[in-house]
């Protein structure tokens, strides 16, 4: 009796691993649709910017007797002021401004992560930490990014720094208010008093309890990155104008706007769908990782 | 409730000394000698040396700031390195178009964003609430100058309802005035109502759910009464919150939008000094953006006494 309830559990585990991955996924799309969507939508800008040698012809070709042609089907987004074809200068943009968010959401959450667990862990550093991210957070953003662009110069990284900078004291609110939290629970004093060691408190108890909500913040960073590096590019005081990101090639098209609109509309579109996509994605990571959160908003 | 007040007063002076250094100090974050950076690529080192004595960068760093800071106490930012007008001249000549476009976004969001939020929130989970909820989403992801672009081209170049770009100062006349500023003011509104219909939904979803609503609908009222005398009053606390938090994002707005629109305000100012490294201007203009971002935050926080008289400090 006994042998025959363990094959039949054996045979019902062995069913459900087989039908497991695509049954689960479709049961996670159901319950978390704009996850799904937001990744989906954010997977395929990845890879039309990392395909796009195979999708697209060189995006620096000048052929100045084509300039400033209407979309067609020779060159799908339409033409610049050069003769250079929008669409893939749009798809080679893609890849830029896809790294600055990248870029600037891993560094500012590093950092806001670090500065947060400082702050929400040392009393005498939080009050001074505190006051320099509030100090900074006084600073509008965009101004406080063009004007570290401006005296440092332009270049990718520093774009990336100036953005990440500016968007560093949120993350480091957010993780300090987290770790001010988790400091009150009861398991964090049973492990204090059984003589856990600071180290291993923080990654054993504090580290996990911070990822949800850091990787919500993450996303959310990563998107209003994007649309920073854009608003740098637009102003000119972005990366160099010489490279093709969504915020320089529309900034080239800010002259010509009134005879060629889609050297500003496609790039825009493209910007709009991928930040769009990172934003429902943030929101849905953080209705399913805190549903107390979801049921506010 | 005066203890409060003074207390929150003084609190915000550390954050300003913060900004404070952080504004005098750009200046010194530039690699090279400040004195090199402003007199340009083509000075002879006799200039630079002029301009070091002249401004008195060869002095102790801490002298210079204590310098710089006493003079900012006395409100001169200094004089623009290219023009050599005061600072303060120079934004007091571009202050008006950026104060019109800023007052005129903010009222757009609102009388844009409230309704939104407040209908959303009493049709929850209908396709009114998803429509609203998909704008919020949108709003928030769109760069202020691609709605700009959009507005512009539907607008003044397809149908010629409004002017292309420029302003018009309302002393020329109201109704210029307001065809300048209508559609700027709607590219810049639409960012900030899209935060702020997102908090108001949210909000006033947590106070509709509180028993004392109950206790309005059933003792009769009607539901216009119940939402603003009841329900909103309460859910404005976050909202007042946000518009204060907001104010960031609408100068980082105004910056950009004035480029687009080709108004000659702040924004402009301080884009063109940025463009040309002229430190002064920069550092005038963020120091007055940064302590209108302070004294809003701070009229913020002493409303609450004012909006929820539950909350005691």
């Amino acid at each position: 009796m006994a042998q025959q309830w363990s094959d039949i559990a054996a045979d019902g585990l062995s069913l459900k691993t087989r039908e497991a991955p695509l049954a689960r996924f479709r049961e996670f799309a159901r319950r978390n649709p704009t996850v799904v969507g937001g990744a989906a939508v954010l997977i395929v800008m990845v890879v039309l910017t990392l395909a796009a040698p195979y999708l697209s012809s060189n995006p620096f070709d000048l052929d100045p007797i084509r300039r400033l042609q209407v979309p067609s089907a020779e060159s799908w987004f339409g033409t610049d002021n050069l003769g250079r074809d929008i669409y893939s200068r749009t798809l080679y943009g893609g890849r830029i401004s896809l790294a600055v968010g990248l870029g600037v959401a891993v560094s500012a959450t590093l950092l806001g992560l670090v500065i947060g667990l400082i702050s929400g862990y040392s009393r005498s550093l939080d009050a001074v930490l505190m006051r320099i991210m509030d100090g900074l957070m006084a600073i509008p953003a965009i101004l406080l990014a063009i004007t570290l662009v401006a005296v440092t110069s332009a270049s990718l990284e520093n774009v990336i720094m100036a953005i990440a900078i500016a968007e560093v004291p949120r993350v480091a609110r957010l993780v300090r208010s987290i770790v001010l939290t988790i400091r009150e629970q009861p398991y964090v004093e049973a492990a204090v008093s059984i003589g856990t060691g600071l180290p291993k408190m923080f990654v054993r108890h504090i580290l996990p309890n911070t990822m949800g909500p850091l990787l919500v913040q993450g996303t959310y960073v990563f998107a209003s990155a994007v649309i920073d590096e854009a608003l740098l590019g637009f102003i000119g005081a972005g990366i160099p104008p010489e490279i093709p990101s969504w915020g320089n090639i529309m900034a080239e098209g800010r002259v010509y706007f009134q005879l060629a609109p889609w050297i500003i509309f496609f790039p825009g579109t493209f910007l709009t769908l991928t930040v769009l996509a990172v934003n429902v994605l943030g929101d849905g990571l953080r209705d399913m990782l805190d549903p107390r959160l979801a049921r506010q908003m | 409730m005066w203890a409060y007040i003074v207390r929150r007063l003084l609190a915000t002076i550390p954050v300003a000394g913060v900004v404070a250094v952080f504004v005098f100090s750009l200046l010194h974050l530039a690699p090279g000698d400040p004195a090199a950076v402003i007199a340009g690529s083509y000075a002879m080192p006799k200039d630079v040396e002029q301009i070091r004595e002249k401004l008195g960068l060869d002095e102790p760093i801490y002298i210079q700031f204590g310098k710089w800071m006493w003079q900012v106490a006395h409100g001169d930012l200094g004089d623009s390195i290219f023009s050599e007008v005061p600072v303060t001249r120079l934004i007091a000549q571009r202050v008006e178009p950026t104060l019109c476009l800023a007052a005129a976004s903010i009222i757009v969001a609102i009388v844009m964003a409230v309704p939104m939020g407040v209908l959303a929130a009493c049709k929850a989970g209908t396709w009114i609430d998803y429509l609203v909820m998909v704008f919020a989403v949108l709003g928030f992801s769109v760069p202020v100058f691609v709605i700009g672009y959009v507005l512009i081209y539907g607008f003044s170049v397809h149908a010629h309802f409004f002017p292309v770009q420029g302003f018009v100062s309302i002393r020329e006349g109201v109704k210029p005035f307001l065809r300048s500023i209508t559609l700027p003011s709607v590219a810049l509104g639409v960012i900030y109502a899209a935060l702020i219909a997102r908090i108001t939904r949210a909000s006033l979803l947590d106070v509709l759910a509180e028993d004392y609503i109950r206790t309005a609908h059933a003792k009769g009222l009607s539901s216009g009464v119940v939402i603003t005398r009841h329900a909103l009053k309460n859910a404005s606390v976050p909202i007042v919150t946000i518009v204060g938090v907001g104010i960031a994002l609408l100068i980082g707005g105004v910056v950009v939008t004035e480029s687009v629109f080709n108004i000659p305000g702040l924004g402009r100012l301080v884009v063109d000094s940025v463009l040309a490294r002229d430190y002064p201007v920069i550092q005038g203009i963020i120091m007055m953006f940064s302590g209108i971002y302070l004294v809003i935050n701070l009229l913020v926080d002493i409303s609450y006494t004012f909006l929820d008289p539950r909350i005691q400090y």
